[in-house]
């Protein structure tokens, strides 16, 4: 009887800890099972706007493009190389807002630990300019921005060696 | 010594700034090019006695924002060659660094997509350097003025890449349309995002 009881006991104590386990996996792939969407408003929220001591580094990527995939690996190892340094590494992703399911793939593939954004903003002619004038869309980008400026526009690929010696120059 | 070095410096940051602002603007006389078609034959824009203008595309096979625009560049060559704007693609990327842009998937890309406009080859990126065409798709509406081509319109198809019936803006559409009748081109550049050029190392 005893036994039995235990035995009871043990099955009810199993079900509560698969709820729970069950509970807290929803809980986590719901949170990784999207990108968070961004506008260039909020973007600059968090980046130009923002009159502290962070150097921000924001670079525009996407799935479809081969140099910004080469690069990508670079923004991963700054953060690790930096980590001690005021910086803050946004990847801000510009394929289709309807293909998010590729691009979580793809951060999931490539493990991508920097903050990674999909853009939403419907006119280019107009957002681009919003980031810089001399700037006309194609990518990869990187911008460099420190107390509520921009301070780096930096079009193209980039090394590793040029992203940490900006890194090092204009942050602390 | 130092007079000579603050020289090279002023050389290097004039060059500079020299290929930064190279290619064309609106207004400027546009050259005209031999390159060679899918047709294996060479085409240029002076060999075009009818056109009134042209609509000049740097495109690719590979690039994501190029493939979605393959069928607004059809529609635009269904409507205005016949009003003398023929659609003239120009592929300018590097074929070794995408194999997908080389000649052989233009041919294939043009019959499998029915382009009825030339697709050129522009094998030493000069056109597309000259232009100043740094990504695909790129516009550069071009009019016949005399014996001159003059730019009346840099940059995007429209402002929706995602979604043709999206698009509030046909911006080659509105300057083609307002050159035909004679008027001036409101919106002459435009931005979009795109695939960079892949230039030849």
């Amino acid at each position: 009887m005893f036994c039995t009881l235990n035995k009871a006991k043990h099955i009810f104590m199993a079900s509560i800890y698969s709820i729970f386990l069950l509970l807290s996996f929803s809980f986590f792939t719901a949170s990784t099972d999207k990108i968070e969407k961004i506008t260039i408003e909020q973007l600059q929220a968090k980046t130009i706007r923002l009159e502290n001591d962070t150097l921000y580094i924001v670079n525009f990527w996407a799935t479809w493009c081969g140099p910004c995939i080469a690069e990508l690996p670079y923004f991963e190892q700054a953060a690790k190389t930096h980590a001690n340094k005021k910086i803050k590494i946004l990847l801000i992703n510009l394929d289709f807002i309807s293909e998010e399911a590729k691009v979580l793939a793809f951060v999931k593939k490539k493990n991508l630990q920097n903050a990674v954004y999909q853009l939403n903003a419907a006119d280019p002619n107009k957002w681009i300019n919003q980031i810089d004038a001399d700037w006309d869309g194609a990518i990869p980008v990187t911008v460099f921005y420190k107390a509520g400026k921009k301070i780096l526009f930096h079009e193209g690929d980039i090394t590793q060696t040029e992203l940490d010696e900006k890194i090092k120059l204009h942050s602390i | 010594m130092k007079k000579l070095i603050v020289f090279l410096a002023a050389a290097v940051i004039f060059m500079t700034s020299f290929t930064k602002e190279g290619g064309y603007q609106v207004g400027d006389k546009a050259v005209d090019f031999k390159l060679k078609n899918i047709d294996d034959k060479i085409f240029s824009l002076a060999d075009q006695k009818d056109a009134k203008g042209f609509i000049v595309v740097f495109t690719c096979n590979h690039c994501p924002y190029a493939v979605k625009y393959e069928d607004r560049i059809v529609a635009l060559n269904a409507k205005y060659a016949k009003l003398g704007y023929p659609v003239v693609a120009i592929n300018p990327n590097d074929a070794v660094a995408y194999p997908d842009d080389n000649f052989a998937n233009m041919k294939k890309r043009a019959k499998s997509k029915s382009f009825t406009f030339p697709y050129l080859v522009d094998d030493t990126q000069n056109i597309a350097k000259t232009y100043g065409a740094t990504k695909t798709p790129h516009v550069f509406v071009l009019k016949k003025e005399g014996s001159d081509l003059v730019v009346k319109y840099i940059g995007a198809i429209d402002d929706n890449t995602e979604d043709a019936s999206a698009a509030k803006e046909k911006y080659v559409e509105q300057a083609v349309d307002a050159l035909l009748a004679g008027k001036t081109v409101a919106t002459t550049s435009t931005k979009a995002i795109g695939c960079g050029i892949k230039w030849k190392q």
